[in-house]
Parts: structure tokens; sequence; C-alpha cells
């Protein structure tokens, strides 16, 4: 195939990969969208294989089935409370695979063209290479720790140091330094060692960073794999790699952006970490005012007379295994007549978009789910809002007092709505540390327990 | 005059396309969210057809062991990001 039909080809898988990300815009066409997605990464595959310089086939499909295999049983076993350590692993390999790509084109040049007339790498392809393996090497080592955090494997408490951000821009400063003098002359340990401490780095960069800072992370490491297969495209002069990039690119760093502002907290601050861990719990003073606590048969009389109820979940619902059984609830409430929907806050799960995925998997009809911007006007005309697993997002100290850590953070406005019924093991604050006034408020009934114990018996009192 | 350097296109490219994924990906909608993190994690491994190239001479060379490699990851990456973005599309349905 000649290099302009090649080109062609990327072309189009590029404007399928477009199409893809579109057709995410409602659920309806995003099936048709992953189809797309698929039929553009077969294009890209296909093309490069033809060319006649690819000849070893038995070892590219020995790879394919391998790696194919392990992809395909990984998808179909993981439970979807853990889709964002499998998202954060399958980072990682995004970032080594650019390194291994980087380093195959420092070792084989001339497969891919990008030489001068002296049989060397091009200067314009070493700045590129190593961009392109650095960032490549901070995705892989940044969400290791990330995948590690999320999995348990490493407490989600920050870890941090005396000179840590000193520490960190030195060795930034030491990297810039060497992509500098790997563009001045292409030696090969100048290439491993600039690898070597951006591994480093990214494993710094991730390790000072709360639990509750990882939808954040998540992102922002989507992002960086996305750059660094735009500057592996860059190297090897690929059009279909620079575009997926970009795109993957721009798309991390707007899911960031979102989460960020969800939580009211700049991307910097997020960055330098030392946020969100679970001993922050331990600091907050506990209020000793009268708190309302009821049963679940309350509960239930009270959710079945209403007229409108709303269940904001967090993330602590899908911690208990409670979201089938909330959708039984909310099932047999709607039986009685009673209006159900779910008001989903941007940082309910673990990533972007996590409790709709949970919801989704426990038969929840997507239009029942809203989202913070489309609901909060709604609570003043709610009967009943039931809060389960969720607790920073709904706390009116981030409206009303501004000393306040969340000050300003867009929350659910549940405190609104006639009666709120809010299902919690204890008094204890949630993440941020604070003490949440919306369960000494006049018209908070506390339900004590473990959520999927509290919403069983209630499934059972409304039977 | 003399001729654009190729490097400028590809720039010009890489520019167009972040304001191309920056307006598409505004519209998506959050309750998708996850499955458009699976799914452009699937296609930034797109990056094998950089190790396609790498695997792909005769013989045997560092660089095409490190290709090698590069595909396999690459590859659980594409079936597992396809596969767990399709699983989670599926459970997405409207009300009866």
């Amino acid at each position: 195939m000649s290099a302009n039909l090649t080109a062609l080809a990327y072309l189009i898988a590029s404007i399928l990969f477009i199409l893809a990300l579109r057709g995410l815009s409602s659920p309806e066409t995003a099936r048709q969208g992953n189809l797309f997605a698929m039929i553009g990464m077969t294009i890209a595959v296909v093309t490069t294989v033809i060319d006649p310089d690819v000849v070893s086939y038995a070892w590219i499909i020995g790879a394919l089935v391998v790696g194919g295999g392990i992809g395909a049983i990984t998808a179909r076993r993981i439970a979807m409370t853990a889709m964002p350590e499998l998202v954060a692993a399958f980072h990682s390999l995004v970032g080594l695979a650019a390194v291994l790509v980087a380093a195959a084109a420092l070792y084989n040049p001339g497969a891919y063209g990008i030489t001068d007339a002296a049989g060397e790498l091009k200067v314009a392809s070493r700045i590129e290479m190593g961009l392109g393996v650095v960032i490549g090497a901070i995705t892989f080592s940044g969400s290791i720790i990330a995948f590690a955090k999320l999995r348990g494997i490493m407490s989600g408490n920050p870890i941090t140091f005396p000179g840590q951000h000193p520490l960190n821009a030195l060795i930034g400063v030491a990297i810039v330094a060497l992509i500098v003098a790997f563009a001045f002359g292409p030696a090969h340990w100048l290439f491993w060692a600039m690898t070597a401490l951006a591994f480093l780095i990214g494993f710094l960069l991730i390790i000072p960073i709360g639990g509750a800072d990882m939808p954040v992370i998540v992102s922002m490491l989507n992002s960086y794999s996305g750059w660094a297969a735009a500057g592996i495209g860059f190297t090897l002069e690929n059009t279909a790699l620079i575009v997926t990039g970009a795109l993957v690119g721009s798309s991390g760093a707007i899911l960031s952006y979102i989460m960020c502002r969800a939580m009211n907290r700049s991307f910097i601050s997020v960055l330098l970490g030392g946020f969100g861990g679970e001993a922050g719990a331990a600091t907050a003073t506990r209020s000793d005012k009268p708190v309302k606590a009821g049963s679940a048969d309350d509960a239930a009389f009270i959710m079945k007379n209403a007229g409108t109820v709303i269940i904001v979940p967090g993330y602590g619902m899908a911690v208990a295994q409670a979201q089938h059984t909330v959708r039984e609830m909310a099932d047999l409430l709607k039986e009685n007549g009673v209006k159900v929907r779910y008001a989903i806050h941007p940082v309910a799960g673990r990533m972007p978009g996590h409790m709709n995925v949970l919801l989704a998997e426990a038969n929840v009809p997507y239009d029942e789910v809203e989202e913070l911007e489309s609901i909060n006007s709604d609570f003043p005309n709610t009967d009943v809002s039931f809060v389960i697993g969720a607790n920073d997002v709904t706390n009116p100290a981030a409206r009303t007092d501004p000393q306040s850590p969340i000050a300003g953070m867009p929350i659910l406005d549940v405190d609104r709505s006639r009666t709120v019924l809010f299902v919690k093991r204890s008094l204890s604050p949630g993440y941020a540390g604070i003490d949440n006034e919306l369960f000494y408020a006049e018209n908070t009934m506390m339900l004590f327990g473990d959520a999927k114990q509290m919403v069983d018996d209630i499934v059972r009192a409304l039977q | 005059m003399e001729a654009v350097d190729p490097f400028i296109f590809r720039l010009a490219i890489f520019v167009l396309a972040i304001f191309v994924g920056y307006y598409v990906v505004w519209s998506v909608t959050p309750a998708l969210h996850t499955p458009l993190m699976s799914v452009t994690n699937a296609i930034s491994s797109v990056i094998i057809v950089g190790a396609l190239i790498a695997a792909g001479p005769e013989g045997a060379s560092l660089s095409k062991v490190l290709g090698v490699i590069a595909i396999g990851l690459a590859a659980v990456n594409i079936f597992g990001g396809f596969m767990v973005t399709q699983r989670m599309l599926a459970m997405y349905k409207k009300k009866k």
C-alpha cells in the first residue's frame, strides 16, 4: 500500500474514533459509537500489518492472542465497583507500551523512516521521542500507584515527606536537561536516564495524593496516556496516533477539570497532594447536638406516604453492595404511586460517572438518574430525600459556612427537601473530615446501620 | 516561497484534533463518563501501530523484542477496553 493510501486509512480510523466519542452524548447512540471505534482500530491495525516491511506474522499474532485473551477475560470478569482500578491498570499499560515503542524506534529508527542523511535519528524526532517516552513513563508508574491505592494494596492516605516538592522540581529540571542533551547527541544512556527519572517522578507525584482525590488523578492519567500516544505519534510521523492522542488527552483534561470543579479544588492543589486521607477523620470535632434517629419501619412509612422521593447514592452504597436492594425499594415505592428519582453528584463514585454505571448495573433506568445541575432546583418541592452512602456532597456547610474546608463546593441541596432520611453507620464525618450539620437538622431522620441491612429492612417493611 | 516543514502539518493536525476533542467531549453526557474513559483508553492503544512496525521485520533484534511486548500490552488494552465498554453500555436501559 502506498504511503498516501496508508495515510488516508489512518484518517478514516481517526474519524471513526471521533464519531465514537460523539456517540457517547447519549446512551442510545453510545453502543454504535463503540462499534465505530472498534472498526477504526481494526482499520489502523490491518493497514499497518499489510505493509510489505511487516512480515513477522507469527510473533505478531502470538502477541495479539495472548494480550487480547488477557484483556477479554479481564473485561468479562471485572466487577463494576472495580472499574477505577481497571482503568488505572489499563492506563499503565498504555504508558508502558509508549515507552517500549519509543525504545524500539531508538534502536531501529530506519524501520520508521525517521533517520537523517547520516543514518542517525533526526533532531526533531529525538525531541519528540524524549517527550513521548517521559510522559509514557510517568503515566506508567503514576497509574501503578493509583491502581495500588484504589485496589487497597496501598493505603489511601497521602504519603508526604519534607522536601518533597523541591525534590520533584529537581527531578523535573533534570528530565528537561536530559531531553535537551538528547537533542544534541542521541546517546542511548541519555534516553534511559530520562526514562528512569520519569518512572521515579510518576511514582513521587501520585504517592502524596489522598483517596478522595483519586477521581481527579485517574482522569489526569487518562489525559497523560493520550499525550504520550501523541508524543510517540510525532516521533513516528503517524497521524492516526497524533489525532487519537490529542482526542484522549483533551478528554482526560476535561474530566479532570469537571472533577476539580465538583470538589471546588484547584488542579494545582490536588497535585500538591496531602488531602483526603482517612486520617483526617480523627481530627474532626464531634458535635453533641441532639439527633433524631428512626427505624426502617419509620422510613418505609414516611416514603410510602410521600409524593416524590429523591435517592442520593454515594460510594458507601456501592461498598455495601446495596444498589440492587435500593432499586428494589424504588420499585416498591413506584408501585405505591411515589415518583422516584436518583440524584448523582459528579464525585459520587471513585471515577467520573462511576455511580451511573453502578446504578445501570442494578437495572435502574438511566432516565431516572439525574445530574446535580438538573435536579438541584427540585429539592424544595421534594417530600423525601433518601441519602445512602453519601456525606460531604450533601453538607450544607459548603453553602453557608465560608470557613468550612468544603466551602463553595457544589452540593446536592437535600436539606431543602421536606424530610431527609440519612442512612449511616454512625455520626462520623466523611472524607473531608468535617461534621455534617444536616445530621442535626429539624427535618432530618438518621437511619443508623449498615446500608444494605437498612435497605433490606425497609424493603421488608414496604412489602 | 519555501516548502512548509511536514512537522508543521502534523502540529496543525494535532492542534485541530485537540479542538475537536474539546468540543466532542463536552457534549458527552456525564452519565457516560466512565465508558468515555474506558473507550478513550482502548483507542489510545492505537499506539499498537508503532509496535507492529517494530515487530515487523524478520530475524531477531532488540527493537523487535520490544515491539512484540508492546503489541501484547496494547492488545490487552484494546480487547479489554472495548469489551468492558460494551459490557457497561449494554447495562444502560430506558424506563419501560
